[in-house]
């Protein structure tokens, strides 16, 4: 399906990358929006507050952020795509209903403008620290999809993609930028509306009585029941059947919480997306996410230009973790480096992947601040020794 | 033999009352015996019959607790949320599909404590949903601690020498806080409370109805208050009917009298209603009012 051209701000814009995950939201077909102020993330509310009138959304500023996550998933059942926005503190709030955002299997896209923590930390100042909240912020096992755009385009694209994510896959998914690519003002090209490919929901072809919500299917993910057509369906956060009837014993349990990994880690080679650069034959190789992997360029090159062969992978999904390409990498370089706004949260799973067949390198500074590249230069330089 | 039996039998026997509301495939219910919940989600069920709404027209959420496994056993689209987060999740639902009536069912502990303030901000903008609050003023799945509705010196499992902080007056509280219908029964007033809920559910606007239940495991064992039969009995011969009450009025102490009837009735535009006026004077021909998402297959 298409997206639809009333959405849709064809044309060449100069937006910082708060506006552009906006437009791509609206874009996506976003009719929803709960959120709570808070800085960094704050424009992108604001953005859709003023859209959506004429466009038949609803933007509504809740009260606090377990308020607005839990709103984005009731609206969603509701049939309506739905997303929200927030950053470090509101991200901490919003795990508990993330988690049953994961439970139910609900579609809907949450924005996290990553600052630095831990706390309240620096409201106005980028940080890349969120990851491993991303990754495992609410209690419980399960696997996520997060996507780390790198500039306003891709604040863009990747908030559509998000949204196709989570209906393909039922389930919220995360985009993880940052306050530098949130506040850095760029040229965004949104394309024509007939160029924007969007998942819509998949509802169920069975009759009321017949279908239930988590019927077991080849791929994982069952068919949507609609609410209001008599299908009278329940769901719970509590452990649960096909029927999303609760049933409290260890087997329900393995069922339930497989289904919510295995729908993902069956389908890693279509949702991983990594852009490779100059990565064969290389010895050495960076890897970075969001923001970091434009601050890695000046390195890069300084040290190409010197001879030392130095490749680079950009992550545009960090989660789930390329651990397949990683561990072939391992066997042919002399070593990773992880290039990242924190102390190594990434890292760990590179270094665990690596599995000692690499020498692994961490270039990771507390936020506040994007790397400087003579850090990573200065890497570079130790890890082909 | 004995399965073509119960067949036979299943056959025969008469359609139960409840079963045009209830999940038979989930019943026996997890409540104690004489709790209060069952003859409240009578009164739903009864209210809705006698309503005579299309069933597939109506959703029910709740949050986690005793009366938060109501969404569990009713046979509509049926939400069971978070602890607290029910009141936001059912405004997403109510806003994506307004044409659905949607039903808040959930506890004193899960509304008024940690839900509290989704309780206060989804009255004061006044969002077209009914909520049920079935006060039995303790935590009562987690072993009978202290609510925030608890009575000074009633005991429980975290108050073992009495409870010393004041409690919240919920009608008080949602009246001030903006819902546009406030009503307290106890749960043995059920023709009384079949009536408020239809009136909450017909009410256009935050609707909001408190009953009074027994929790006879543990509030009337921890403070020795006999069975939950005695207790429910207390609670309905010691209310007052006072419709009209002022909400300031209303608090209840520890065995006391309790004052119920319909305490708010009034008519104030609904959040949608605000919305599409604030746009339509805004924009004119150019805004479409808001009619909802659609929830088509």
């Amino acid at each position: 399906m298409k997206a639809d051209p009333k959405n849709v701000l064809t044309g060449s814009h100069y937006l910082d990358g708060n506006h552009a995950s906006a437009e791509g939201g609206i874009a996506a077909g976003c009719k929803f929006f709960a959120g709570y102020p808070i800085t960094p993330s704050t424009e992108i509310a604001e953005r859709v507050s003023r859209r959506f009138p004429l466009i038949g959304g609803v933007f509504i500023q809740m009260e606090d952020e377990l308020a607005s996550m839990a709103a984005i998933l009731g609206a969603s059942w509701g049939g309506v795509k739905s997303m929200s926005c927030t950053s470090g503190p509101g991200f901490s709030l919003m795990m508990e209903n993330f988690g049953l955002g994961i439970m139910l299997e609900t579609p809907c896209v949450l924005i996290n403008v990553q600052r630095g923590g831990p706390s309240t930390g620096l409201p106005t100042l980028p940080g890349q620290a969120d990851m491993m909240q991303a990754r495992w912020g609410s209690h419980g096992d399960y696997e996520v999809i997060a996507l780390a755009p790198d500039s306003p385009q891709e604040s863009f694209e990747l908030t559509i993609h998000a949204f196709n994510l989570s209906e393909k896959y039922h389930m919220p998914v995360l985009v993880m930028t940052d306050e530098c690519v949130g506040h850095m003002t760029e040229r965004v090209v949104i394309p024509p509306a007939e160029e924007i490919e969007l998942v819509e929901r998949r509802y169920t072809d069975k009759e009321p009585g017949e279908a239930w919500p988590y019927e077991p299917t080849e791929g994982g993910v069952s068919p949507f029941l609609p609410v209001g057509k008599g299908y009278k369906f329940h769901v719970t956060g509590l452990t649960h059947d096909y029927r999303g009837y609760p049933v409290i014993n260890a087997e329900t349990q393995e069922t339930n919480v497989r289904r919510l990994i295995d729908k993902v880690n069956n389908h890693v080679d279509e949702i991983i997306w990594l852009e490779e650069k100059d990565v064969e034959g290389a010895e050495i190789v960076v890897m970075a996410y969001g923001i970091s992997s434009r601050v890695i360029q000046p390195a890069i090159t300084k040290a190409r230009k010197e001879g030392i062969k130095v490749g680079q992978i950009k992550m545009v999904t960090v989660w789930p973790f390329p651990e397949k390409r990683v561990r072939e990498l391992a066997g042919q370089v002399k070593s990773l480096i992880m290039v990242e706004m924190n102390y190594g949260q990434v890292f760990l799973e590179m270094d665990r992947c690596a599995a000692g067949k690499c020498q692994t390198y961490l270039v990771g500074h507390a936020g506040g601040t994007v790397h400087n590249p003579d850090d990573i230069y200065k890497t570079i330089k130790e890890a082909v020794k | 033999m004995t399965t073509k039996v119960t067949e036979k039998r299943m056959q025969e026997r008469e359609e139960h009352p409840m079963e045009r509301l209830l999940r038979m495939d989930r019943i026996p219910h997890i409540w104690c015996p004489t709790c209060g919940i069952g003859t409240t989600v009578t009164a739903l069920a009864v209210a809705l019959k006698q309503l005579q709404l299309d069933l597939n027209n109506v959703a029910i959420v709740s949050g986690i607790g005793c009366t938060g496994r109501v969404a569990g056993y009713t046979k509509l689209d049926s939400f069971h949320t978070t602890h607290g987060r029910a009141i936001p999740f059912a405004l997403g639902l109510h806003i994506a599909r307004p044409d659905l009536k949607v039903i808040v069912f959930s506890g004193d502990g899960d509304l008024v404590s940690i839900g509290g303030n989704h309780l206060i901000h989804t009255a004061r903008r006044n969002v077209d949903i009914t909520v049920i609050c079935v006060n039995n003023f303790i935590y009562a799945m987690t072993g009978g601690q202290v609510a925030p509705t608890t009575p000074i010196t009633a005991r429980s499992a975290t108050s073992p020498y009495g409870n010393y902080e004041h409690p919240f007056n919920i009608p008080l509280l949602a009246a001030s806080s903006g819902a546009v219908y406030v009503a307290r029964w106890t749960a043995l007033h059920v023709r009384r409370l079949t009536v408020a809920i239809k009136e909450a559910l017909t009410k256009r606007g935050f609707s909001f109805v408190e009953v009074i239940a027994p929790c006879s495991t543990l509030y009337a064992r921890l403070n020795k208050l006999g069975s939950g039969l005695d207790l429910m009995k207390f609670y309905h011969d010691n209310s007052v009917i006072r419709h009209g009450a002022d909400p300031k009025e209303v608090n209840i102490d520890y065995q006391s009298k309790i004052a119920v009837g319909k305490f708010v009735d009034i008519e104030k535009p609904t959040y949608l209603d605000c919305l599409n006026n604030a746009y339509k004077k805004k924009f004119g021909d150019k805004y479409k009012p808001y009619g909802g998402g659609n929830g088509d297959k």
